[in-house]
């Protein structure tokens, strides 16, 4: 370890920072989840004061249990986000494995075409994928946000698994080729498990967005059998009335699965699993 | 039977021609060493063989069978890797077995072929680990355990000793000769180190540039070099080379090895000491003639110190000849 970092100061200060941005980024989260459990007079009294015997409140949570089917649109939520998540990691991993594995004539353009959508927003294209949907009949289906959203992570994790792919030892693959394994067993055996740490990183990037999203549930799922969460707690949002305590309520349960979600995947992000394979 | 015959092998990555021409043959049994600089080709050749890479031109036989197009795993050939390249996700066991099971042998024949593999490479309590689980020198010997499981007919090792550390490196020299004698293999075993290639080969192939430069036994290589690469590569300390005008006249260049260089009072080489490095055994004497360096191997000790002026003799018949493109003159 060097010297500036066994420094006390310098210990300190770093820590500080951290904590400081830690708690920048959890207040809002925070606050969230106060007023989630006040009654409507106390959040619009004292948004940031914590509940008390006199301003708790369970209001909230009572109404979105009884209004909408929260349970079901907790589930498609999850069934979106988990299905979008396995096909964009299984297929972004296939595209990665073979632009950086096999030499063919326009890998390099491949490569660029398939990383040009991390640059061009997807939403640009709503009107068409509507019609798309349309005409395959797919609208209010749970297969057309798995599907848009699979189109939507793809770039990323192409461009993001390849990279980590190329550093995959030769020999391992040869010595797979050598003992008769076939390219899928080599790909899914071998190469996989390697660069686990990556695919969790790009499970992350693209889960929370996916959770979050408005407006392609909006637009190409809004019936009710296929609200996803985010959808269906806009039903407290209002033009003119909005059910606070609802809505508070709602958005905290929605945090909880990503967070499990995340906890999971950042463990993965942590813990590799090459020593040993290659010195 | 050969086990190997390779004829006017070529090799090109666009438009870079990596082999150039090769023609050879590997006996039954014999233990051959392609030996190079970095980058002259031999990793690529060894590809070639395995099947990993493809020939651009020319024919491959390995046990009279042409394997041009015949995968890697079928060529009945196996692959000891620098890097070893094992498993992470299998115990030793599974290292060993895993190309046996692809081959659907039966259970019994796999049991017998890792307890005989792992008795010859002392791997018997190691069956279970994993390997991030062992050191270096046991990783070594899982790979070459996963190798000698297959019982192949051509064992190719691609610099497998490079990343041990000296002492092991030495011990498992002998473990693979040992291992060689044992079998009684065909093995191919690329290096860059002039050292494993004289102390294991039957046949040495001194590769440059994608070329064949010489081929024969490591002392028909080292009495008889074809021009002054290959002597110049094997043995070491390495040869000296001089130009004759230094000793009379000429164009030529004299080539004289290390050990054949003695102290004489009236010798023709007049050098001044630059640095002298004792080995107990043996003392290097590393000198300059006019501006030309010369290493010269004197047996024992002895009482030799920097900036002291020597005169150094060697045998006629001890000195080789070559030309201005580096051919040897007889």
């Amino acid at each position: 370890m060097n010297k500036a970092r066994q420094n006390p100061l310098n210990t300190a200060a770093m820590h500080g920072a951290l904590i400081l941005y830690t708690l920048i980024a959890l207040f809002p989260v925070f606050v969230i989840l106060i007023n989630s459990f006040k009654s409507r007079r106390a959040i619009f009294r004292e948004p940031l004061a914590l509940p008390n015997t006199d301003s708790f409140s369970m209001i909230g949570y009572e109404t979105v249990m009884k209004q909408g089917d929260f349970f079901l649109y907790f589930q498609n939520s999850m069934i979106v986000t988990v299905a979008s998540l396995f096909f964009i990691l299984l297929f972004g991993a296939m595209a990665a494995y073979a632009l950086s594995e096999y030499q063919f004539k326009g890998n390099l353009l491949m490569g660029l075409y398939l990383a040009l959508g991390i640059m061009i927003p997807i939403r640009i294209g709503t009107v068409a994928i509507l019609e798309m949907m349309v005409a395959t009949g797919l609208v209010n289906t749970l297969w057309a946000l798995i599907l848009v959203y699979t189109a939507q992570g793809l770039p990323l994790a192409v461009f993001i698994l390849s990279e980590f792919m190329r550093q995959v030892s030769d020999d391992l693959k040869n010595a797979g080729r050598i003992d008769g394994l076939s390219e899928y067993t080599i790909f899914f055996r071998l190469v996989l498990p390697l660069v686990r740490p990556a695919m969790a990183t790009v499970a992350v990037f693209n889960m929370i967005p996916i959770w979050n999203d408005l407006w392609f549930p909006l637009i190409l799922a809004p019936a009710e059998e296929t609200k996803t969460l985010t959808l269906g707690s806009q039903v407290f949002i209002g033009q003119f009335v909005t059910d606070w305590n609802a809505v508070l309520s709602a958005l905290s349960m929605a945090i909880l699965p990503v967070l499990v979600l995340y906890v999971i995947f950042s463990r993965q992000l942590i813990r590799g699993i090459t020593s040993g394979a290659v010195k | 039977m050969t086990a190997l015959t390779l004829t006017n092998v070529n090799k090109s990555f666009g438009n870079v021609h990596v082999l150039k021409d090769i023609t050879l043959e590997v006996e039954e049994g014999e233990f051959v060493v392609f030996v190079g600089p970095s980058g002259c080709g031999k990793s690529t050749l060894l590809r070639v063989i395995a099947g990993l890479e493809d020939a651009s031109s020319g024919e491959i036989n390995i046990g009279g069978q042409q394997v041009n197009l015949v995968p890697p795993s079928k060529r009945g050939i196996a692959m000891v890797f620098q890097s070893y390249a094992l498993y992470p996700h299998l115990n030793v066991r599974g290292n060993m077995t895993l190309a046996l099971k692809q081959e659907k042998q039966p259970k019994a024949v796999i049991e017998e072929r890792v307890a005989n593999a792992s008795r010859m490479l002392n791997l018997e309590d190691y069956l279970d680990r994993y390997p991030s689980e062992l050191s270096g020198g046991q990783r070594q010997r899982v790979a070459i355990g996963r190798a000698i499981v297959r019982e192949p007919k051509l064992f190719l090792f691609d610099e497998p000793l490079s990343n041990l550390d000296a002492a092991l490196r030495m011990n498992t020299r002998i473990e693979i000769a040992n291992l060689h004698r044992a079998l009684d293999a065909s093995m191919i075993y690329v290096t860059h180190d002039q050292t494993e290639a004289m102390t294991l080969a039957d046949k040495i192939v001194v590769l440059r540039d994608g070329r064949v430069e010489q081929t024969g036994t490591p002392m028909e290589l080292y009495n008889n070099p074809a021009n002054q690469f290959v002597a110049g590569f094997l043995g070491s300390p390495s040869m000296n080379f001089l130009p004759e005008g230094l000793l009379g006249s000429g164009q030529n260049t004299i080539g004289i090895r290390p050990e054949d260089l003695y102290l004489s009072d009236d010798g023709p080489l007049a050098a001044r000491v630059s640095h002298v490095e004792k080995l107990g055994g043996d003392t290097n004497v590393i000198a300059k003639i006019h501006d030309h360096a010369v290493t010269a191997r004197l047996f024992g000790q002895h009482a030799i110190s920097e900036g002291q002026e020597l005169r150094f003799a060697y045998a006629a018949d001890k000195a080789y000849r070559f030309d201005a493109a580096g051919q040897r003159l007889r």
